[in-house]
């Protein structure tokens, strides 16, 4: 299984990028959209023997078997409840799909590049590694991630590393 | 608007394969003694639509040897010519040549330009070999009286148009002239001859040769520079075209070759140019236009005559082609996959609905329940449908064995008659592939090391010829494909032997089946234990290991003096999986019912624990490891007792286990999913399927589960069996 090469999407055409918002905890994070796939309610999934905690197990997606990680689960945000509301978000990093446990989708914004400032080297649940940067629209702050680089990374062991 | 070609190119050369493939089959059947007509048409037929295939995509250096094959196949059908072992040869070698041209262009891999050529001067020699046109010179065949003398670099080339000369002195000035080099010879209308000649002498001595039988100044003689290699072909085709349209004119040339051929055919022989100074010095008196005129004249009436000729050719050439390619079509196997997962989940939507109208009553809704009734057979004839698709017959595998039987006999001086049985046996695609690497081993094994010398089979009172088998039969859900020959059989001596030097554990009144399970083992060379002819690159440790992966096993049957066979049981499909649906807490897994032995619950009084290494079972008579699966997998049990539960036995490598899970759900084909295109491999998970529910349930992978249960438990109290392979 090769490694999947993590393409940084910066947008600097000014017209900005369109970013999912949804919420972990009391948070607010945003995501590329062209990474979403789809949205979907949360159903029983199926679980992996020995997998991380996070990991919630693997549902049948119209026949394909994809990955369930439960986001606040991994970065101990908020409590894990699953309940009608739960929200799946399927996304498509680099051809292979994985399904994303969140606490609820919110909306699609756009956001041009003068509204998203650097991250401050400060903590957040989020390795600074996989920060894109702040998101602002007025009042709110969106914590955009870099969703490519987490999901690929060797923390989510998603995905098989070549031995090195 | 542009057209990727390149797509094009993919199917080209697909089909250029098969055909090549099938050439070799049709050569290696046929009767040389009395060859079927219609099996010469066939190879004709295959070898003519690559030729069509290639000049189509401008595959030249293809197209011409596909040419020069043609056209003596062509005399060879129309009964010109007896075919001969050398002609099989001849051809066989040209497929080979090709195959290595289709390989460079697809794949830029080398191709051999000596051996092209070697190949096209046989060809051209065999065609030359006949004698039909010496007293027939209007019978085109320039090439009957071509010396086969070597014409090395740097020869010069003439050509000699003769007068109008009797036969008896055109025959003596070809062998005169042979005497100097190359000449072929070509006829020319109105009963004259024109003589090509390729030699190191000079001009003045083919003159003063001439001069013995005609006048020189009668005489027309061209000098032509040196052929490159690029005329040397142009020449070989413009011959065999020319031997086309006079009469044997039964393809057309492709229309991107046609214009090309045409227009040279109008300047008479392109590469000849009269040069003035060697007529000067030869003495002759240059002829006017005159003459070209009329031979233009004669060549446009030559060239309509063939016309039409060809139109009514052409007509039969495409009904004869549309009745080959109407019976199969060309699909890329991701559009099958494809088709496959769609009916995947239209059998789980089926299951979905029967389940839910389960629970109606049948009296009011007795025509719904008839309906789903009816949409589950069609589901099922369906799935069953298009999961033939992917399904080949063996025959794929066992066709690219003759060839490669014939030739390895030839080399090591040895006689084998070759049997397939079987052949039609289907088999999934993705398997096939797989399985003929593993079979190409085993078959060159027989062969090496199995089938003795002719000497050494009379002396033991067997035929000259061994008799190597492969067959292929269903046997329940597997396929068994056995690979037989009468040879020597294994030798136990020498494998306990190299075995001991190997250090492997062995004892000398081992059975004999584990005898033979010792050429498996890494490091083993099969070429010491029977011959001293070495071996090459895959060793029987890969067979097995290849064969295991795809789900097989592979076993030895040997006597002494009589033969060896191996028995290779595949499963049919990678797809599709006869599993065994069990329940471990809230969880259902799929066991692969070909690792299941059988399944029971066992007393209290059999189960023992053993301090600190986990539990034992006594299965009559064996102690067999208890692996809990509660415990592998880390979940939460419902059953701890394995008195509650159930056990099921486990075989695989030739070690038995217990699974200990908590119930027996049901026995179910699944279609196996890949966990690793969306995940990654997971440690006792072989993929996953989907069940009728809509969930995923995941697929044990048995081998990995009782390596790793080893770990747990003690080896030395697993079972005897450990002791033997190990």
């Amino acid at each position: 299984m090769s490694t999947q090469a993590t393409t940084r999407t910066d947008n600097h055409d000014g017209s900005g990028s369109e970013y999912l918002a949804f919420t972990l905890g009391s948070e607010e994070y945003g995501i590329d959209i062209l990474k979403v796939q789809e949205i979907r309610g949360y159903e029983a999934v199926t679980r992996i023997a020995n997998a991380p905690e996070f990991i919630k197990g693997v549902i049948n997606l119209r026949g394909i078997i994809i990955p369930v990680v439960d986001m606040r689960i991994k970065f101990k945000l908020g409590t894990p409840t699953y309940d009608q509301f739960t929200v799946v978000i399927i996304l498509n990093i680099g051809g292979r799909i994985m399904g994303m446990v969140v606490d609820s989708v919110s909306d699609v914004t756009t956001l041009s590049p003068d509204q998203v400032k650097p991250a401050p080297e400060m903590g957040t649940a989020f390795n600074g590694e996989y920060l894109m940067g702040l998101g602002t629209i007025d009042e709110r702050m969106l914590i955009l991630i870099d969703i490519d680089k987490l999901m690929s990374s060797s923390e989510m062991g998603l995905i098989d590393r070549m031995a090195a | 608007m542009t057209i990727d070609i390149s797509q094009f190119y993919q199917v080209f050369f697909d089909e250029a394969e098969e055909l090549l493939a099938e050439m070799e089959r049709l050569l290696l059947a046929v009767d040389i003694a009395a060859p079927d007509p219609e099996d010469l048409n066939a190879v004709f037929r295959t070898a003519h639509s690559v030729k069509g295939g290639a000049s189509t995509f401008g595959l030249n250096d293809m197209s011409e040897v596909t040419h020069v094959l043609e056209s003596l196949l062509d005399r060879l059908r129309k009964g010109e010519m007896a075919l001969t072992g050398q002609h099989v040869d001849a051809f066989l070698a040209a497929k080979d040549i090709l195959k290595m041209q289709l390989d460079g262009h697809r794949n830029g891999a080398d191709v051999d330009q000596d051996a092209v050529a070697n190949v096209r001067m046989m060809l051209h020699d065999l065609s030359e070999g006949t004698v039909v046109p010496a007293h027939q010179p209007t019978v085109p065949s320039f090439l009957h009286a071509e010396q086969k003398q070597q014409v090395s670099e740097g020869a010069r080339r003439f050509k000699i148009e003769l007068p109008d000369l009797p036969k008896r002195d055109v025959d003596a000035l070809v062998d005169e002239l042979g005497l100097l080099g190359r000449v072929s010879v070509t006829p020319l209308a109105g009963g004259r001859t024109a003589l090509i000649i390729m030699t190191h002498e000079r001009l003045d001595d083919i003159v003063a040769i001439c001069s013995f039988v005609l006048d020189p100044d009668a005489l027309k003689i061209f000098e032509a520079p040196p052929l490159t290699p690029e005329q040397r072909a142009k020449e070989a085709q413009e011959r065999a075209r020319i031997e086309d349209e006079q009469g044997y004119g039964f393809f057309d040339p492709s229309d991107a070759a046609a214009p090309a051929a045409q227009s040279e055919e109008e300047q008479g022989y392109g590469f000849f140019q009269p040069i003035e100074q060697i007529r000067r010095e030869a003495g002759i008196v240059a002829e006017t236009t005159e003459v070209q005129e009329q031979q233009a004249a004669r060549e446009a009436q030559e060239l309509l005559d063939a016309a039409s000729e060809k139109k009514a050719a052409k007509k039969a050439a495409d009904a004869a082609h549309a009745q080959a390619e109407s019976g199969s079509i060309r699909v890329s196997i991701e559009k099958v996959d494809q088709l496959i997962n769609l009916v995947g989940e239209l059998v789980i939507t089926q299951a979905m609905i029967e389940q839910r109208s389960d629970g109606l009553d049948p009296m009011l809704h007795q025509r719904l329940l008839q309906s789903v009734g009816q949409l589950t057979r069609n589901t099922r004839d369906l799935q069953e449908a298009v999961m033939s698709i992917r399904m080949m017959p063996m025959d794929f595998v066992f066709s690219r064995f003759p060839r490669m039987v014939r030739d390895l006999a030839g080399k090591l001086g040895k006689k084998v008659d070759f049997i397939t049985n079987g052949a039609a046996t289907e088999l999934d695609k993705g398997l096939i592939e797989r399985i003929v690497d593993p079979l190409t081993h085993l078959v060159r094994n027989s062969i090496d090391h199995g089938i003795e010398l002719p000497a050494a089979r009379s002396a033991a009172g067997k035929t000259e010829s061994g008799r190597l088998f492969l067959s292929a039969a269903h046997q329940g859900g597997n396929i068994v494909i056995e690979v037989a020959d009468d040879g020597g059989g294994l030798n136990r001596e020498k494998i306990l032997a190299k075995a001991k030097a190997n250090g492997l554990a062995v004892s000398d009144d081992m059975p004999d089946a584990e005898v033979w399970q010792l050429i498996f083992a890494p490091g083993f060379s099969t070429a010491e234990i029977v011959t001293d002819v070495s071996g090459r690159g895959v060793g029987m440790d890969v067979v097995k290991r290849n064969i295991t992966a795809l789900g097989g096993s592979i076993d030895i049957r040997s006597a002494r003096g009589f033969g060896t066979t191996m028995l290779i049981s595949l499963p049919l499909t990678l797809a599709i999986l006869d599993g065994m649906s069990i329940r471990c807490g809230e969880e259902i897994y799929i066991l692969p019912l070909g690792f299941v032995v059988e399944s029971l619950q066992p007393l209290a009084a059999d189960v023992k624990e053993i301090a600190g290494q986990g539990r034992v079972v006594k299965v009559r008579g064996d102690y067999l490891p208890l692996i809990p699966l509660y415990q592998m997998f880390n979940i939460e049990p419902r059953i701890t007792d394995p008195c509650e539960g159930i056990l099921v036995i486990l075989e695989t490598e030739g070690r038995k286990a217990a699974l200990f899970v908590d119930e027996l759900v049901g026995q179910q084909q699944v279609v196996v999913k890949n966990l690793e295109a969306n995940y990654r491999k997971v440690a006792g998970i072989s993929g996953a399927t989907i069940l009728g529910d809509g969930g995923v349930a995941l697929i044990l992978d048995v081998a990995a589960l009782l390596r790793a249960s080893r770990q747990l438990t003690d080896e030395s109290v697993v079972s005897r069996i450990d002791n033997t392979t190990n």
